[in-house]
């Protein structure tokens, strides 16, 4: 690999680390990070198919109050360059995906320390503060920031470092049946993502909705798109029915119907 | 009343509102998110506030605790700003007004922001882009990152304008039906797209052959009476696809996948994920979930079940 693209693949996983934390302009999502990682080192194709298969696993990967989701940032940027180095281009996206998973969960650990590291800077923002030093605040916070760049950015340079020889290596002596049972896994994986998201919005009554959608979905000529757009419609129609339903629309809206089939598997011991 | 009273410009608000894009910077286990929060309030407590001592009271009053979504963040800096503009021109605005007002917005205000950016939003723009990234389609990261930032940035400056002009009255406003509105129908086109998601990506094939059947003569392509070369391909092909629907192999092979998938597609995707969700309400940490499905995968495939 080229100076060029190891300074760039470093950049990609500074900007990595700095979305982990934001959450805003979502570098750190695997689909954007995995393309770039792909496009700087002359692999696109390859970047975005791992891009994309990584991204699906972790959809309902989220930052909820305090609580720190898998991190995403390191395991698109790690098991992206693992990856490129090696070499065997769209082949090498079942090992990567595989190795992607422990990465997530190393990467809580550098994320809860990150977390910890910024306790100390936001005391020196209150000194700063004490002297109304605005300059220093600013500081701070760009500290804070870079901290959690060099988070990913960090690691991502010691794998660099690594030889691909090494890495091809490692790739070629795991046996058929760990690679193909990884992708099997792969494929499972999924699951726990949309699990996550499905316990966070399921209501009473949204459930039949996604009846519909499951069962839709079996006709392969439907994108996604067109998904999208019914699922749009029916949720108008409903709610445009409901509110035409009178009571009122007092006690309208979905405050706490329950969740039936949680509930259902909450009392399922 | 103070014969001329401190403004903030436009450019100030937009200042505030590029600056909160960093909001979560700092973010630290002792008061979250308030370092971000300090630095993207500084743009108007320099404007609004001369002295050394107010500039300092100021910083230290938005220093406080601090947590929300991170976007839903922007109608709270908004109603902030109006609140310390009041303040700074001499209306009755005390610190725990401000602090009130802070809290009592973050908490219903992430309710929001969570299941419509992070589980409705998201998990569609990235599965509309992931399933076009699967082919190797460029366009799949592109619509992501480009729609994904254009709603962003739509949604945090209107909202905090939002905020900024209606002040403390938008407690009254956002209580009422059209939060809840946009609420229900986020999670309604959620859940519908989720089925989808399951049946169309979550993958598992199992491959124990339930029974070969022996197929009568004349309904397989008979390979070894085909004319040789091309013209032998050809009359296969012909046989395959076009005139006959012929079999390729004289056994006609049936997986348990096939017999599942007369009965309904995805059953077992479904099912997995219903136990999933079970595991989690359980307090499973996912991370254990996802590695016991890897393991499945590689045990399964080794004994011929996936």
């Amino acid at each position: 690999m080229s100076a060029i693209s190891m300074i760039l693949v470093v950049l990609v996983a500074f900007l990595a680390g700095m979305g982990g934390i934001l959450d805003e302009f979502q570098f750190h999502q695997p689909l954007v990070a995995c393309t770039l990682i792909g496009l700087v080192t002359g692999n696109l194709e390859a970047g975005i198919i791992l891009g994309g298969s990584l991204q699906m696993i972790a959809l309902g990967w989220a930052n909820i109050g305090a609580a720190v989701a898998p991190d995403a940032a390191l395991a698109a940027v790690a098991s992206a360059i693992i990856l490129v180095q090696g070499g065997q281009g769209v082949k090498g996206v079942g090992p990567a995906i595989a190795i992607a998973i422990p990465l997530a969960v190393a990467g809580l650990f550098l994320t809860m320390l990150a977390r910890t590291i910024a306790v100390p800077i936001v005391h020196f923002m209150d000194a700063a503060a004490e002297e109304g030093n605005f300059r220093k605040i600013e500081m701070w916070q760009i500290v804070g920031i870079a901290m959690q760049g060099l988070r990913i950015a960090i690691p991502a340079a010691a794998l660099l470092v690594i030889p691909s020889s090494a890495v091809r290596g490692f790739l070629e002596s795991m046996p058929a049946w760990l690679n193909e049972g990884m992708t099997i896994g792969g494929g499972m994986v999924v699951a726990v993502g949309y699990a996550m998201v499905i316990n966070m919005m399921a209501t009473r009554e949204v459930w039949p909705f996604f009846a519909i959608g499951f069962v839709i979905a079996a006709v392969s000529d439907l994108t996604l798109i067109a998904l999208g757009a019914l699922g749009v419609s029916f949720g108008l129609i409903y709610l445009e029915l409901k509110k035409n339903a009178g009571n009122g629309g007092n006690n309208g809206g979905s405050s706490n119907t329950g969740d039936p089939l949680g509930d259902i598997l909450n009392d399922y011991e | 009343m103070a014969e001329s009273r401190v403004k903030l410009s436009k450019k100030d608000r937009l200042a505030v509102a590029w600056r909160s894009t960093f909001l979560q910077g700092s973010w630290n286990y002792e008061r979250m998110q308030n370092g971000g929060w300090c630095f993207s309030m500084i743009p108007a407590i320099k404007k609004l506030y001369k002295t050394k001592e107010d500039r300092a009271a100021a910083l230290k009053r938005h220093l406080e605790f601090f947590n929300t979504h991170p976007y839903v963040a922007s109608p709270i800096l908004g109603v902030t700003l109006a609140l310390e503009e009041d303040r700074a021109n001499g209306t009755e605005v005390d610190d725990a007004a401000i602090q009130g007002v802070k809290v009592g917005m973050m908490g219903p205000l992430a309710g929001v922001g969570d299941p419509v950016f992070w589980f409705t939003l998201r998990p569609m723009l990235g599965a509309l882009g992931a399933s076009l990234a699967l082919g190797g389609n460029i366009l799949g990261p592109i619509i992501f990152f480009v729609a994904w930032n254009l709603i962003r940035w739509a949604f945090m400056w209107y909202t905090q304008e939002f905020g900024y002009k209606a002040g403390s009255k938008i407690t009254d406003d956002m209580s009422g039906g059209m939060l809840q509105y946009v609420t229900s129908l986020a999670s309604i086109m959620g859940m519908f797209v989720l089925g989808g998601l399951i049946e169309r990506w979550v993958n598992i094939t199992f491959t124990p052959k339930v029974s070969t059947v022996k197929l009568q003569q004349g309904a397989y392509i008979e390979w070894d009476k085909l004319p040789k070369g091309a013209e032998g391909i050809k009359q296969a092909l012909i046989e395959y696809k076009n005139g006959k629907g012929l079999s390729l192999t004289p056994e006609k092979v049936t997986t348990l996948q096939d017999n599942l998938n007369s009965l309904i597609p995805g059953l077992a995707a479904l099912l997995l994920t219903f136990l999933c969700m079970w595991l989690l309400k359980k307090k499973v940490s996912p991370i254990i979930i996802i590695i016991a499905i890897f393991i499945v995968g590689i045990l399964g495939h080794v004994v011929g079940l996936l």
